[in-house]
């Protein structure tokens, strides 16, 4: 990215400590959120996702640190800056009235008249999806429909970034689907900042371009979601972030840019600037495992492949996780039609194959004996 | 939040006074001169006489009365703590007493009526024929007959409590001897209700005669006198209390129009005067 | 029996005839209890509210004393607001004692706790983000305290009910205080216990009526308002 395309730090925050019950909850030394950008927060929970969006947003005040939007420092207890963005929870916590009323909420505190509202408001009813309940006491809508009246009555005030904790959380599937996609489709239209955490990981990858996976109060690791995703900077991270094999190993040679790993029951080959004798951590994707009843399999550039035995497979919505003990234990995620196709069952012999790219080294250091 | 929270505290504090002010009678605005307490009985009150005289002396004077009526013995406290301006009451002891502490002066007969001892027409403790009320009261004693007092402190608790020490008897704590706390009115219910004999004002049993079924068992006794005075209070001990407004109500219940009022209040209803004019008499001098 | 019927009766010629002193005394009640409610309903609510939302050291017993305060007996309202009130008591330069400002004065200080405390709970009884939530929508303190009220309109009606309904049926302090003098501070409970121990009780049970007349029919305004916008 050039400088002239580099999108610009809309929201910085600096040396963030927020303390509940004399116990630091929150401990952030800097954060950028950039502008037109969506950054997706994940972690356990207790992991202070809640925590750093109400600081960012500007409803907790935290202990030490400062948030400087576009470059100048919010003060006046937060108030012009509460007013140029937007936060959703996880309950919609509508008010006792109608989706309408619901919906104009936002720009009636802000003295906007009749006339604009009954202008304004509609069309974003319609965007979201509930302009056909309009008229309907907020009382009387259901999970999906409440959830989206809130999102509408954030949006319609045209926020420069609207924070989002957890919004499909208490939704079931099909509706927390669809409402995903929605989303997703307005904020990249809009080109609307966000900041959204989340516990779903398939949530942050549809709708995240950068990732922060937060431990304990701190983030472990932040920036684009592939960078995340593939390249986990350390085992919790990696676990987190839904690498299934995670291998501690010891490098035996290097050659080229290409080593040689020994993890317990086999070797590996993997790409990454090691020394020999160095301690990792492999870490392998699900989906980069590809499973074959050919041993070996024909025509493939993988350097790694291995036979083993189908220990569990476990379905896991569109797809079906196969655990295949290989002398180590390897995840692969695989498709109800493969499985059909390929006939595989627990106990079933098969092989499995990655490249040597799709393993992420993690370095450990030198492993002690043994 | 602390911010928040003392500025809705003073945003309501603001508004409340407001309304209180607001709230505040226009008499507040008059000077305080004009308000008179009246400090009188019960009794005094139920008779209805003060309904007349009130307005007719406020018609006359400009005088707002503020008629607080209690007991006599409270109708004294608040004397003695200048809580009231005058007092109208009717426990001859205890005046003598609150007038010689220097709690009130110029302390003038206005008129009285006379109590009378009724009880159950079957007349358990044969009092009827009694020679006198002391008597009486010796006789409900011995018998063990159902007695009803007021026991409030008021000028008929006083009087009945005298007409008990001249007997030498001291009824408190038996079992016949029951203690109301209550209003005349009331008291009369209840001793018709519990078939007892009691202390009334001739007044209140009159207003409620017919629906009691209460004889009159002894009358006329010159012990059952009951008379009312009327006492300002000593404006040199309270400097607060409305010395002209007592003056001018004392001139008032001694003139001799308002003597007359007292004389003709309940004839026609009753048929018989209930309150005797006395202004100007000696106190001796009464049931001669 | 009978005594009964023969008060409703009274009660409804009273009413007929608008006979005058009992008119004065219904209006007389109407207005006191009315204004003392209306006081109770800024401060209770304020107060209330306030609490509710901040943090502040002590607010533990500030809670309690608001709880304790909604049992407070009237009658000893009454006896301090009167040593008070007092010509040489501390506020006794207001002369106010025996009028009706004073009974509106003790009716608050009876009903202000219960609207207090009615509200503190009410408003904590609101999701917890519901507070974030408005701040978020760019609302102003101000604004926000308004929202939060207006969501639990509800039970606030109810602390209104429960605020007029304890102080128009109130007798003990208003006697103190207001001295039941006759068409200036008389009012329908202290009339009521002045007939009775007259022994007048058809009047009694007449002023009983209509008492109760009146009370029901705000009770009953209220209650349409709530109930028209009860979640179904």
């Amino acid at each position: 990215m050039t400088p002239e395309t580099m999108p610009e730090v809309l929201l910085k925050a600096e040396n963030l400590l927020v303390r509940r019950g004399g116990v630091t909850v929150l401990d952030i030394p800097a954060l950028d959120v950039l502008s037109g950008q969506v950054l997706a927060l994940i972690g356990p929970n207790g992991a202070g996702k809640s925590t750093l969006l109400l600081t960012l947003a500007g409803l907790l005040k935290p202990a030490r640190g400062s948030l400087l939007f576009r470059g100048e420092k919010i003060g006046n207890g937060g108030f012009d800056y509460r007013r140029r963005i937007a936060m959703v929870f996880q309950e919609p916590l509508l008010f006792d009235a109608t989706v309408f009323d619901n919906v104009a909420a936002g720009l009636k505190i802000r003295g906007i008249g009749r006339a604009e509202i009954g202008r304004t408001v509609p069309e974003y009813l319609e965007r979201f999806g509930v302009g056909h309940l309009a008229k309907r006491s907020a009382r009387k809508l259901s999970g999906g429909e409440a959830q989206r009246t809130s999102l509408a009555r954030a949006f319609v005030t045209k926020p420069e970034i609207v924070f989002l904790d957890e919004p499909f959380s208490s939704l079931d599937p099909p509706t927390r689907d669809a409402l995903i996609g929605d989303l997703e489709q307005i904020l990249r239209e809009t080109h609307t900042t966000a900041v959204a955490s989340t516990h779903d990981q398939m949530e942050a990858l549809r709708l995240a371009d950068r990732l922060a996976v937060m431990n304990g109060g701190k983030i472990a690791q932040i920036g684009p979601v592939a960078e995340v995703m593939n390249r986990p900077a350390d085992k919790f991270v990696a676990s987190f972030v839904g690498v299934e094999t995670v291998l501690p190993g010891r490098v035996l040679s290097v050659s080229d840019g290409v080593f040689v790993a020994a993890v317990e029951g086999g070797e590996i080959q993997a790409v990454g600037h090691v020394r020999t004798g160095e301690g990792v951590l492999c870490c392998i994707r699900p989906e980069h495992v590809t499973l074959s009843t050919n041993a070996p399999p024909l025509g493939t550039s993988a350097r790694n492949v291995f036979s083993g035995i189908i220990r569990t497979i476990t379905p896991l919505g569109l797809f079906h996780r196969v655990r295949v003990d290989c002398g180590f234990d390897l995840v692969a995620y695989v498709t109800r039609q493969s499985l059909e196709e390929l006939l595989l069952q627990e106990g079933k012999s098969v092989t499995a194959s990655f490249k040597a790219t799709a393993v992420h080294v993690i370095r450990r250091g030198a492993l002690p004996p043994g | 939040m602390k911010r928040e929270l003392q500025r809705v505290l003073g945003a309501a504090l603001v508004v409340a006074a407001f309304l209180t002010v607001m709230a505040l009678p226009t008499c507040a605005a008059a000077p305080a001169q004009k308000n008179l307490i009246l400090a009188t009985t019960t009794s005094t009150q139920d008779s209805g006489l003060l309904d007349v005289l009130i307005p007719a002396f406020e018609k006359k004077t400009g005088y707002f009365v503020k008629t607080i009526a209690v007991g006599s013995g409270q109708a004294m406290a608040m004397g003695r703590k200048g809580e009231a301006d005058v007092l109208l009451v009717h426990s001859p002891d205890a005046e003598k007493k609150f007038v010689a502490e220097g709690s009130g002066v110029n302390r003038l007969i206005v008129m009285h009526n006379d109590f009378i001892v009724v009880g159950p027409a079957a007349d358990p403790a044969a009092i009827k024929g009694a020679k006198s009320t002391v008597e009486a009261f010796k006789k409900i004693a011995a018998a063990g007959s159902l007695f009803l007092s007021r026991g409030d402190n008021s000028g008929t608790h006083s009087k009945e409590k005298g007409i008990w020490k001249a007997a030498g008897i001291n009824p408190e704590g038996q079992k016949w001897y029951q203690e109301t706390g209550l209003g005349m009115g009331q008291t009369l219910n209840v001793a018709a209700e519990k078939k007892g004999y009691t202390l009334a004002d001739r007044g209140t049993w009159l207003s409620l005669q017919q629906k009691l079924g209460l004889p009159i068992l002894k009358e006329g006794d010159p012990i059952l006198l009951n008379v009312y005075h009327v006492i300002p209070v000593n404006p040199v001990k309270w400097p607060k209390v409305n010395a002209d407004g007592a003056k001018a109500f004392s001139d008032f219940m001694v003139s001799a129009e308002t003597q007359r009022i007292i004389k003709t209040f309940g004839v026609e209803k009753y048929g018989g005067a209930l309150f005797f004019p006395d202004a100007g008499k000696k106190e001796d001098d009464l049931g001669k | 029996m009978d005594l009964i019927l023969e008060g409703i009766l009274k009660a409804f010629y009273l009413i007929f005839t608008l006979d005058k002193e009992v008119l004065g005394i219904t209006l007389l009640s109407l207005k006191v209890s009315g204004t003392a409610t209306l006081i109770s309903l800024f401060i209770g609510i304020s107060v209330g509210t306030a609490v509710a939302l901040a943090r502040f050291p002590g607010r533990q017993l500030v809670v309690s004393l608001i709880n304790t305060g909604m049992g407070l007996p009237p009658v000893v309202v009454g006896l301090f607001v009167t040593i008070f009130l007092w010509r040489n008591g501390p506020l006794g330069f207001l002369e106010i004692l025996y009028t009706p400002t004073a009974i509106i004065l003790a009716q608050a200080v009876i009903a202000t706790p219960i609207v207090t405390g009615i509200t503190l709970a009410s408003i904590q009884h609101l999701p917890a983000n519901l507070r974030l939530q408005i701040l978020a929508l760019g609302a102003t303190r101000v604004q926000m305290v308004w929202l939060l009220v207006k969501e639990a309109r509800l039970p606030l009606l109810a602390a209104v009910m429960a605020g007029f309904g304890g102080i128009i049926s109130e007798v003990g302090a208003s006697i103190m205080v207001g001295g039941n003098i006759r068409g200036y501070s008389r009012v329908l409970t202290t009339a009521t216990v002045m007939e009775t121990g007259r022994g007048n009780f058809d009047v009694a049970i007449a002023l009983s009526v209509i008492l109760m007349l009146l009370a029901f029919l705000v009770n009953a305004i209220l209650t349409q308002i709530q109930q028209r916008e009860r979640p179904r």
